[in-house]
């Protein structure tokens, strides 16, 4: 189905400049706005306007071609030029709706978790966030990439640290995650330093053409290369690399643990597809040598150490925050098969965990909104007295394991199936293991929410008590959505798959 | 008048003007050559934090009002969006200065006038806000325990 | 392997300072000292790009005006930024360091400030919540004190 009559030319025109500078401006607004109510309407429609433009520009990407916008009207290489193709557009669609689901749930959320006076500082941070990882993913220039993700994770640490009115360990996670995030920016940019004494530019269409001419170039690029893997690992929260995360998630505020978890580590791993591969060539020795050792082990350790650590945690946030660090493994251990449709796999995963653990997050965040605490233990009995939030947990634990007719089960078949044409058995037999201790630490929560009886506080137990509708919309729709790519509805299932083979495409075919 | 600071406060009263000066002379050299609005805010910075360090912050507050800085933080930020607004609105790519003029060269050195004035007043506005945000801190230990 | 140090001193200054950053950011544990690190490590990459940026022998890259005619030396701007490969080969006689890096830097560094200010902020609340800023007291006053919320449940 074609929606490109319903956008107007401008969109396509304009639509990629427009994606950041309408959050940036927005956010600037709102800073200095007197009524704070208008706070929450400004960032509604703003994130409502994104989404309708990345949903044009994913249109277009889909149907037509790829779109080049210079800003300033300065050509590349010497100006900086915003891209959006098949790999990025699927992504900023994804960031934009989670943005939007995560302002349509932060309504309610505010009011018991963010002080009446820090509100409209919060909504002006949140989306100058969200312009931030827009033009991450969105923008053709090295160092502009490294401008967009300091101006995303600074406002990030400061959103992280207003869960402190809540619990005042959020602090020491903000810090711990401002440390770990700002050393990971700085090797990134050190990285792109060495790629810029190697090629002299800063276009990334440029620097691939450079280096593809020098055959992979010199030591300098291979210690570019090795820089600016270990500083967006850092990011990403690879295996050895995922510290800060738990923490960060757990102590958050809950809503910007639910646009975290589902847009900040999926950017990041976008970006380390978009040098891998684009910017770099698998075929360079050296970046094969990387994807196979280096990503596919801390890929195939964190998978299996981190659904370990998730069994043992008290808290269902830090169970989520570690299965996040698993499913990061899932995703690049499909970039690490770097075959097309291994790299299909890990991107359609990178969308799925997105849409799930947004769903997730969602409906713990619920809990916590009526209840005040998300230990494993609190959540027996739930299912008698928040049903629907206990239902729409259960689609996202489902499809996080990789029930048959989920999202899950779909990237993860397509996953086994791209390591089963390596050869990789073992893979296999890791991405299998890594499910069933999925299943422990999901259906551990599940197992106390259906069967547990509700706590009896001062001799009365609880009356069903329901998230409110602000609430149940998200949560809904991410888990309504995660059935209808397994059980491939509407037609949505072949949009997800077709969206990740694009996007493999860019990455191994020409440089587009 | 036994003020033990009275040379700092003179000294400082005579430089501070010269510092703001020299921040617009950065500023406005900016377009062509070494100079501009990074430079000049943190200078224009620079002559609001040195008044409240000689005189006090409560005298800086008075001069340089904290609901300023709110405001022009952001201020400088829509001044410059405002320009690519503005030449979205001429017609033009985001920022492209050449439809500003009828002259694009003319047009290029309106739009970094503009910009650059958006980068001066958000600059020394985040440079001063940081500056009253840890300032004005009540210390927990008292000033003669330390 | 002397005169190559030498001779490339400020790449030796760079991973000195690199270094000692790291080692100061992971090795201490007081909040405010790690942000010290943190300063001194990306400090050293500012040095590696200006490094970088210079070309040995080169001039300040400032486009002269050589006309008193003004007009003139804003076609010549105008010019140099968007035709930069044939400005630097009609006027090749003149050798000029590579300006780009010091914008990136100049980037580098607010964005370095707008980190640090954020870190010292987040110190000042941890200080004023914990009454400390060193990192294994407030791990321990942690400990302690969710022990206790979860006993009185």
């Amino acid at each position: 189905m074609s929606f490109m009559p319903l956008f107007p030319q401008w969109i396509f025109e304009q639509g990629p400049a427009f994606l950041i500078v309408l959050p940036l401006l927005m956010g600037a607004i709102i800073a200095i706005l007197p009524n704070r109510s208008m706070a929450w309407w400004f960032t509604f429609f703003v994130t409502l306007i994104c989404t309708y433009t990345a949903f044009g520009l994913f249109q277009h990407i889909y149907f037509d071609s790829f779109l080049l916008y210079t800003m300033g009207g300065w050509a590349p290489p010497h100006g900086i030029s915003l891209i959006v193709d098949g790999l990025s557009a699927p992504i900023l669609l994804l960031i934009s709706v989670m943005a939007m689901l995560t302002v349509i749930y932060a309504l309610p959320a505010s009011i018991s978790e963010i002080e009446p006076k820090k509100r409209g500082p919060f909504y002006a941070a949140f989306l100058i966030c969200f312009a931030g990882l827009m033009g991450m993913v969105i923008t053709g220039d090295a160092f502009n990439v490294f401008v967009f993700l300091e101006v995303s994770s600074i406002s990030t640490y400061a959103l992280v640290a207003m869960g402190a009115a809540r619990d005042r360990r959020s602090l020491a996670a903000a810090y711990n995650y401002l440390i770990m995030g700002s050393i990971g920016a700085t090797f990134f940019v050190i990285g792109l330093g060495f790629l810029f004494m190697e090629t002299g530019t800063l276009n990334m269409a440029e620097m691939s053409a450079i280096l593809s001419d020098l055959d992979g170039g010199t030591r300098v690029s291979k210690v570019g290369y090795g820089f600016i893997v270990v500083g967006l690992g850092l990011k990403i929260a690879m295996f050895p690399l995922h510290t800060w995360l738990p923490r960060a998630y757990a102590y958050a505020p809950t809503k910007i643990t639910i646009f975290l978890a589902s847009t900040a580590t999926k950017a990041a791993i976008y970006l380390l597809l978009r040098f891998t591969f684009t910017v770099f060539d698998p075929s360079f020795d050296y970046i094969s040598i990387m994807l196979k050792y280096l990503i596919v082990g801390a890929a195939v350790v964190g998978m299996v150490f981190a659904s370990f650590q998730a069994i043992f945690q008290s808290d269902v946030r830090r169970v989520l925050a570690y299965s996040s660090v698993a499913q990061v493994g899932y995703i690049l251990l499909g970039i690490g098969i770097a075959t097309s449709s291994g790299l299909a796999a890990g991107y359609l995963h990178l969308l799925n965990h997105a849409i799930i653990k947004g769903c997730l997050f969602i409906s713990v965040g619920a809990f916590w909104y009526r209840f005040g605490i998300t230990r494993v233990d609190d959540f027996s009995g739930l299912f008698k007295t928040m049903p629907l939030t206990m239902g729409a947990f259960t689609l996202g634990g489902l499809s996080l394991i990789g029930v048959p007719f989920t999202a899950g089960f779909v990237s993860k078949v397509k996953l086994i199936l791209a390591a089963a044409e390596q050869e990789m058995w073992w893979a296999v037999l890791v991405i299998v293991f890594s499910s069933v201790l999925a299943i422990v630490y999901i259906g551990r929560i599940i197992m106390a929410a259906y069967f547990g009886s509700p706590p009896k506080i001062n001799g009365s137990t609880f009356t069903k008590n329901e998230a409110p509708f602000m609430m149940l919309f998200p949560m809904w729709a991410l888990g309504l959505m995660s059935i209808a790519i397994g059980l491939n509805a509407f037609g949505i299932g072949d949009t997800f798959v077709s969206a990740s083979e694009i996007a493999a495409s860019v990455l191994l075919g020409g440089r587009g | 008048m036994h003020d033990p600071h009275v040379i700092l406060k003179v000294i400082s009263k005579f430089l501070v003007p010269f510092i703001a000066l020299f921040a617009f002379y950065v500023q406005f050299h900016g377009d062509f050559g070494p100079g501009g609005g990074f430079q000049a805010g943190v200078i224009l910075a620079a002559a609001v934090i040195l008044y409240a360090l000689i005189f006090g912050l409560d005298a800086a507050k008075k001069a340089f009002p904290p609901s300023w800085v709110r405001v022009g933080m952001s201020l400088g930020v829509l001044l410059y969006g405002g320009t690519g607004v503005l030449t979205w609105i001429l017609g033009g790519d985001f920022l492209s200065y050449g439809v500003l003029a009828h002259d694009p060269a003319h047009g290029q050195h309106y739009g970094i006038i503009a910009v650059e004035l958006g980068i001066l007043c958000s600059v020394t506005n985040v440079m001063i806000a940081i500056f009253y945000a840890f300032g004005s801190r009540q210390p927990e230990v008292d000033e003669d325990n330390w | 392997m002397l005169s190559l140090l030498l001779d490339q001193y400020n790449y030796a200054v760079v991973i000195i300072l690199m270094m000692t950053g790291l080692y100061v950011v992971f090795a201490s544990r007081n909040l405010i000292k790690k942000l010290v690190g943190l300063s001194i490590f990306q400090t050293s990459v500012f040095l590696l790009y200006i490094t970088i940026g210079k070309v040995s022998g080169g001039q300040p890259p400032i486009v002269e005006s050589h006309g008193s005619d003004h007009a003139n030396s804003e076609t010549l701007l105008f010019a140099s930024i968007g035709e930069v490969d044939s400005v630097a080969q009609s006027s090749s006689e003149v050798l000029y360091s590579n300006p780009l890096p010091h914008v990136l830097i100049l980037t580098a560094i607010v964005v370095g400030v707008a980190t640090l200010a954020i870190g010292l902020s987040l110190v000042v609340r941890v200080r004023e919540v914990y009454g400390t800023i060193e990192e294994d007291k407030i791990e321990e006053y942690d400990r302690i004190y969710y022990k206790e919320i979860l006993e009185r449940q």
